[in-house]
């Protein structure tokens, strides 16, 4: 499987997780909205420092565009192949769903 | 080993640098919840490090040894496996930042 597909699979995880598996539902509140929006920022930003330098590096036949990073346009989003989304998606997603997720059985418990 | 070799460390630091002070400004108590906090993280980092080990393996992606540390671990730069405990701790933050924004909580100097 190529990157690209694992990077669809990741961002369905972090709903599926979110909203079926630990049903924390974060993504129909606007505090986790709110929280990715600046994780996005952040994550551009931080994200085309290792990937415009080339820290890491992609093979072409894993990602939408070739594997010279640019600023935007071939599968780039500042630097960074737009993969990265839903890798990213995905994975802070998933942690703060389990975060949660253990803070309200840790409520119920004290409630018990 | 020269400055560049720090590379990607300075993005995981730039990271927790961004974040780490929040638990301050806005009274967090995530960091007093070790095994909530270390549960979250493992449940959230440990699939998109198998990933990752997967990815590197086959080749999707390649980290430069001129702008990582010299050390590996099953043919990942430590800045990498890093990376799974950094981004899950930095969204769990921002998360209850937010969070604490929205419920009006935090230090006079973000009161109006």
């Amino acid at each position: 499987m190529t990157y690209t597909t694992l990077a669809v699979i990741s961002a369905v995880a972090g709903f599926a997780v979110d909203r079926w598996v630990l049903r924390t539902r974060l993504t129909s509140t606007a505090t986790w909205w709110m929280t990715y929006a600046i994780i996005v920022f952040f994550q551009l930003l931080t994200n085309g420092w290792l990937t415009g330098r080339e820290i890491v590096r992609y093979r072409a036949d894993a990602i939408i565009g070739d594997s010279q990073p640019q600023l935007i346009g071939d599968g780039r989003l500042f630097y960074a192949p737009v993969e990265d989304l839903g890798f990213g998606f995905g994975l802070v997603l998933i942690a703060c769903s389990v975060w949660v997720r253990l803070g309200r059985s840790r409520r119920v418990g004290e409630a018990a | 080993m020269s400055l560049v070799h720090w590379s990607y460390v300075a993005m995981l630091a730039f990271c927790l640098l961004g974040t780490l002070p929040l638990v301050w400004l806005f009274r967090l108590d995530v960091l007093r919840q070790p095994a909530r906090l270390a549960l979250a993280v493992v449940a959230a980092g440990t699939p998109y490090l198998v990933w990752d080990l997967w990815a590197t393996h086959v080749g999707h992606w390649s980290f430069d040894p001129d702008q990582t540390l010299p050390w590996r671990i099953a043919g990942l730069p430590l800045e990498e496996i890093s990376f799974f405990v950094v981004i899950p701790l930095v969204g769990v933050l921002t998360y209850e930042a937010v969070a604490a924004v929205r419920a009006g909580r935090g230090r006079w100097v973000l009161r109006r």
